[in-house]
């Protein structure tokens, strides 16, 4: 499956707050939290988001509360998929579990705000269509791979549940 | 092998386990609170199985938004309140509850060995007593609650070993924020944190459980602290032992060793637990707020340490200084040691237990411009209400003798 869409570019640590503060978290609606993504960071940001587009971060990605609501604001606001040099591990967990496609990159840095973005999800590929330059993934391991394939870990215990 | 590997080894019925392995691990306690669980009971719904595996292990708590702030929040209590019914799930209803990570091990629900997950980032709090506790998110919770599992990656583990005796006014947040200071907060990621060394076997349990509630804001999955007289002793009056004790034997990742012998209290700056510094460096910062509480320094310890400096003092005139006991029982031992008295004396709102200002979710939230200190456990941008407040973190002891200076201070300035 191949992605599409223009970088909004991040910082270190990133952490949950940021992307949807507390005084949210009373909705579990991925659209009405999307509404508010990124809001005490950048003013409006979710109006700037076009469908597909994609954050990127550099390091710790995600860190700080357990809030799934996180990956749901993401979501929920059209974003496509998340880069990082590393992600804080509930979130990237988080994540992973809801069907939200997280790509840990050690150049991740390189991207800048703005750049036309193409992510193969099967082959971790992302190419930078604005500088020219292609980059790779650390791949999923195996076991993560399959709650991937799943379409998400109620999809992928669901299956497990049936087998027993 | 590590603590963190041992505690993994022993519950999967492995004779060692590596870090970087992959395992499916049975669970002995799953924990929500109202922020968290209604998303996971949706997602327990959707797996399509009736009943929870085992209700005797899952344990629900209202503690976010309790008593209830607004509509919305009284609406997710009672999706979590009828669940627990429905199930026969633990509950702790308000009035007889208070913030989970305190709650849970004063209940006796938590001991040495357990495998504890829970919907909320400070689950790590339970490394205190020896229980391999990590956060995680309401969909993992959702379906660890249907299966009595959960798939877990075996940590790396970095120990640290603190050498000498902690100096007056400096305990155990000192030595988390100092940590996280030195290693970044990200300086653990993914990883197990272990504490020991004489400052740690010197330490309360209260102490150990404020380091381990701190671990995640370094990174780490875990903290975990080794089971010692002083762990039995807390477990005594609470849970019938006896109790799979390990030791750590390694290899770490990293050692990291410290002299704390003359550490000073800390103070971490706007916006990272990670910006600690010592107190003498802090300079002139004046403050609107102080909040004594949460789930990392709301237990006895923290409330007599409050107590002792705020004993006959006052609250600076421009700082509303707030107090929240973290669970009922603490709030009444406070009430029959008179500390609660001492507070209301000093100018303080004393609180009902809640985790309200620590997410900005209510009582005690900022307004633009405004400056906190706080016990609590995340100074992030808007953690604590406006985008454009401030808040630092630092120990009951300075929380409390900066409430009475109006500035960021240490009890030493009272003649402490």
């Amino acid at each position: 499956m191949k992605l599409k869409g223009k970088a909004h570019k991040f910082g270190a640590n990133i952490d949950t707050d940021v992307i949807i503060p507390a005084r949210y978290l009373t909705s579990v609606d991925p659209k009405e939290l999307g509404r508010h993504l990124m809001e005490g960071l950048v003013d409006g940001f979710a109006k700037m988001v076009s469908p597909g587009d994609m954050l990127v971060g550099t390091t710790n990605f995600g860190s700080g509360s357990s809030r799934e609501h996180a990956p749901l604001a993401i979501k929920g606001a059209g974003i496509s998929c998340v880069i990082a040099v590393t992600f804080a591990r509930i979130f990237f967990r988080n994540a992973i579990n809801i069907g939200l496609p997280v790509l840990e990159c050690t150049q991740a840095e390189e991207i800048e705000e703005g750049d036309h973005l193409e992510v193969d999800l099967a082959s971790g590929e992302i190419r930078d269509l604005t500088r020219g330059k292609t980059y790779k993934a650390v791949p999923y391991p195996p076991f993560m791979l399959e709650i991937v394939q799943a379409g998400g870990l109620v999809e992928y215990t669901r299956r497990k549940l049936a087998a027993r | 092998m590590t603590l963190a590997e041992k505690l993994l080894a022993a519950r999967t019925g492995r004779k060692s386990v590596s870090p970087g392995e992959f395992l499916s691990v049975p669970v002995d306690l799953i924990l929500a609170n109202d922020l968290t669980a209604p998303l996971a009971i949706q997602e327990f719904r959707r797996l399509g199985v009736g009943r929870v595996f085992d209700p005797k292990k899952v344990v629900l708590v209202p503690d976010h938004f309790v008593p209830a702030k607004d509509i919305a929040s009284a609406e997710g209590s009672r999706v979590m309140r009828e669940f627990a019914k429905e199930q026969g799930a633990v509950y702790f209803e308000v009035g007889r509850a208070g913030i989970e990570h305190a709650l849970l091990p004063d209940k006796g629900l938590v001991h040495p060995g357990q495998i504890i997950i829970g919907a909320d980032s400070h689950t790590c709090t339970y490394g205190a007593l020896g229980a391999f506790a990590t956060g995680m998110g309401s969909t993992d919770v959702a379906c660890a609650m249907a299966t009595g599992d959960t798939w877990m990656k075996v940590p790396h583990t970095i120990r640290f070993l603190y050498h000498g005796r902690l100096p007056k006014w400096v305990g155990g947040k000192d030595l988390i924020l100092f940590t996280i200071g030195q290693i970044g907060v990200d300086g653990a990621l993914y990883a197990s944190m272990e504490f020991d060394g004489h400052a740690i076997k010197e330490m309360s349990m209260d102490g150990r459980f404020t380091m381990a509630n701190m671990a995640v804001e370094a990174g780490a999955k875990t903290g975990l602290f080794a089971v010692d007289e002083k762990t039995l002793e807390y477990l005594r009056a609470r849970v019938k032992g006896p109790f799979q004790v390990h030791t750590s034997e390694g290899p770490y990742s990293r050692v990291m060793e410290y002299d704390v012998s003359a550490l000073e209290p800390q103070v971490a700056f706007p916006h990272l637990p990670g910006n600690s510094r010592p107190l003498s460096q802090v300079g002139n910062v004046e403050l609107d707020q102080a909040v004594i509480g949460s789930c990392t320094n709301g237990r006895m310890e923290d409330l007599r340490t409050a107590a002792h400096i705020l004993k006959g003092r006052k609250a600076h005139p421009r700082v509303r200084l707030v107090v929240i006991p973290a669970t009922q029982d603490i709030y009444l031992q406070a009430s029959k040691e008179g500390l609660l008295e001492v507070f209301v004396l000093a100018g303080a709102a004393v609180s009902t237990p809640t985790c309200g200002p620590c997410l900005g979710g209510y009582m005690g939230v900022l307004a633009e411009g405004e400056r906190a200190i706080a016990t609590t456990n995340r100074n992030f941008r808007g953690r604590m209400g406006s985008p454009k407040s401030e808040v630092y973190l630092a120990s009951p002891a300075v929380v409390a003798a900066s409430a009475v200076l109006g500035r960021i201070a240490g009890p030493g300035e009272l003649g402490l």
